[in-house]
């Protein structure tokens, strides 16, 4: 009961945060609202006994990358960009194409029969998580900091001001 | 499972209690000591005339700041104004969950032993930058902006290094949580800011930068930018910011203190007072910094951390992870 | 009514449409990329929740969590340097008047 209840305490702060991001003509609205978004992420992952995960979400979602997309709406647009319109001419396109994906969606996992298992995660899982990282992952693991160190050098390169 | 509504109060009962004593003890007393040091390294007297030696002067200026009036520049966003300080006094005393304060017999007293903890703690500092960033945006007021930028700026870049040094002091102990890596440091030689030096001295640099203090207190630098992010913020507002900012500081005082220096753990004196003690010790060092040295450039502060502190944590996690395999 | 699977996948279903809806409509290209942020979350979402119903034995679903946050920290960055540099070259940042390439 418990659970359920943070659940859907959880869900309206995520949907309603994230209706703001998608739907707020202020840009800078927009962003200030993931951060309830991911927070409300944050909880679900808590709920699911992610804890590992959900610390990273933190840290770099709503510490990070929130941070990064303030600073360029600030650096770009003079601002809030009220002044501008918003959303182009596809709205009642992509309410559409939204609303019946998330339908179909909906309608699929409801009637799917999903192959539950009932066993627990490990109690604590960081150090699984890094142990998996480390034997199973590890081509994964380093795939990964390849595409990091590319994306470090490629966004210097991309946002260096020209001399 | 009835027991959860009873958790939550639990745990609204000792949030109440511990960010009272925080708000009380580490923001008041906590301004007065920033003050009094400040005068006894510049030789004057510092706050003298309210209470017994100046003792209530903060508490004179806390009444002072709940009395005055909340004005709002005309063009600034209303909500957004008003929750910034709301987020930065939070996530400043929020950090302070995962921080043991000592120990009560058998147990520890800490609001949360959270596995997860220094992670938990550093996501914490970074969300100040975000009320920081707001506050400074919904101003509308370009000393403000400038000054939310600049913080954004620097408390992102040294987030890294923040980052870094938490790894290799996590390494070394084997565990996340506060509670485990305190466990892991034994006997005086065991202490962490021994075994972990290079760490230790990145984390407090790092530190110093992410709670904006002297001589990283860029984004409010008063002679260049009136007073930065909080320019446009009066009365209890204003109040927020100090209280989030010296929240932070004192919460990062007592991660060095937890981290390094073995936390409540010591001879003969209770351990509550092993750890206030330690506490006190990096407060004390930050105010001294503070009073002693000048403010350095953006660019100087962005070289230290991104040309300096981010390699050395990277070779000293290296270094760890070679020392703890081999 | 006991909280399962079903119910982490519906919310991830309308995080992802509330994404989509976004990356289809707006004009601002950093508006498009946290359309894109919050689709990955969902995306997250359902990676943690599957591992914890239907595979709880390994954490490989917290490993690909971890592994979609450290790219979508990539691709915000260059994302963003990219929009950096589109609006200090054409002074905007709005996708439908970078038109450059399209004659």
């Amino acid at each position: 009961m418990g659970q359920l209840a943070a659940f859907i305490v959880l869900s309206i702060v995520t949907l309603a945060a994230a209706v703001v991001v998608v739907g707020s003509g202020n840009i800078v609205r927009s962003a200030l609202s993931l951060i309830p978004t991911f927070l409300g992420i944050t909880g679900i992952y808590i709920l699911l006994q992610a804890e590992f995960v959900a610390g990273i979400q933190v840290l770099i979602y709503a510490g990070a990358i929130t941070v990064l997309i303030l600073f360029v709406i600030m650096l770009t647009e003079h601002g809030s960009g009220v002044r501008f319109r918003q959303v182009n001419e596809q709205v009642p396109l992509g309410m559409i194409v939204a609303g019946a994906l998330a339908a179909f969606l909906i309608a699929t996992f409801v009637t799917t029969a999903w192959p539950t298992s009932s066993g627990a995660l490990p109690q604590y899982t960081a150090s699984g998580v890094g142990t998996t990282f480390m034997t199973n992952m590890v081509l994964v693991f380093e795939a990964t900091s390849l595409v990091l160190l590319v994306a470090l050098i490629g966004a210097i390169v991309i946002a260096r001001r020209e001399r | 499972m009835v027991s959860w509504p009873l958790e939550i109060l639990k745990a609204i009962g000792l949030a109440a209690v511990i960010f009272t004593f925080l708000a009380v003890v580490a923001a008041m007393f906590g301004v007065l000591l920033e003050r009094k040091i400040g005068g006894w390294i510049q030789s004057r007297l510092g706050p003298k005339h309210v209470g017994p030696q100046g003792l209530f002067q903060t508490l004179a200026d806390t009444l002072k700041l709940l009395q005055k009036e909340h004005i709002q520049p005309r063009a600034a966003d209303r909500a957004i104004f008003n929750a910034a300080p709301l987020i930065v006094a939070v996530a400043g005393l929020m950090s302070w969950v995962v921080i043991p304060f000592g120990t009560l017999g058998e147990r520890v007293l800490v609001v949360r032993d959270l596995n997860i903890g220094i992670v938990f703690f550093a996501g914490m500092a970074s969300m100040t930058v975000i009320g920081i960033l707001a506050g400074g945006w919904s101003s509308n007021n370009k000393y403000s902006l400038l000054g939310g930028l600049r913080s954004a700026s620097q408390m992102v870049s040294y987030e890294l290094p923040l980052g870094m040094a938490l790894v290799a002091v996590a390494m070394e102990a084997g565990t996340l949580s506060t509670v485990g890596i305190v466990r892991a440091q034994d006997g005086w030689f065991g202490s962490f800011v021994f075994r972990q030096f290079p760490a230790f001295v990145i984390f407090l640099i790092a530190a110093t930068a992410e709670v904006n203090r002297v001589p990283f207190d860029l984004p409010e630098a008063e002679s260049e930018l009136v007073a930065g992010y909080f320019s446009e913020y009066t009365g209890m507002r204003f109040a927020l910011f100090q209280l989030g900012e010296y929240g932070e500081m004192f919460a990062m005082a007592a991660m060095t203190a937890t981290l390094f220096f073995g936390g409540w753990k010591g001879p003969i004196l209770p351990p509550l007072v092993w750890f206030l003690l330690k506490m006190y010790v990096v407060v004390f060092f930050l105010m001294w910094v503070r009073w002693t040295y000048p403010r350095y450039r953006l660019d100087q502060l962005l070289n230290l951390s991104w040309k300096v502190l981010l390699p050395a944590g990277l070779v000293w996690i290296l270094i760890t992870g070679y020392r703890i395999t081999f | 009514m006991q909280l399962g699977l079903v119910h982490f996948l519906i919310l991830s279903a309308l995080l992802f449409c509330l994404g989509l809806y976004a990356v289809l409509t707006r004009r601002n290209a950093v508006a498009i990329l946290m359309g894109i942020e919050l689709m990955l979350n969902a995306a997250n979402i359902n990676l943690v929740a599957f591992n914890k119903y239907v595979a709880p034995a390994a954490l490989n679903g917290h490993v690909f969590a971890l592994i979609v946050i450290t790219l979508a920290a990539c691709e915000a960055g260059v994302g963003l340097a990219l929009v950096l540099s589109a609006y200090r070259n054409l002074e905007t940042v709005h996708v439908d008047e970078i038109n450059v390439m399209k004659w």
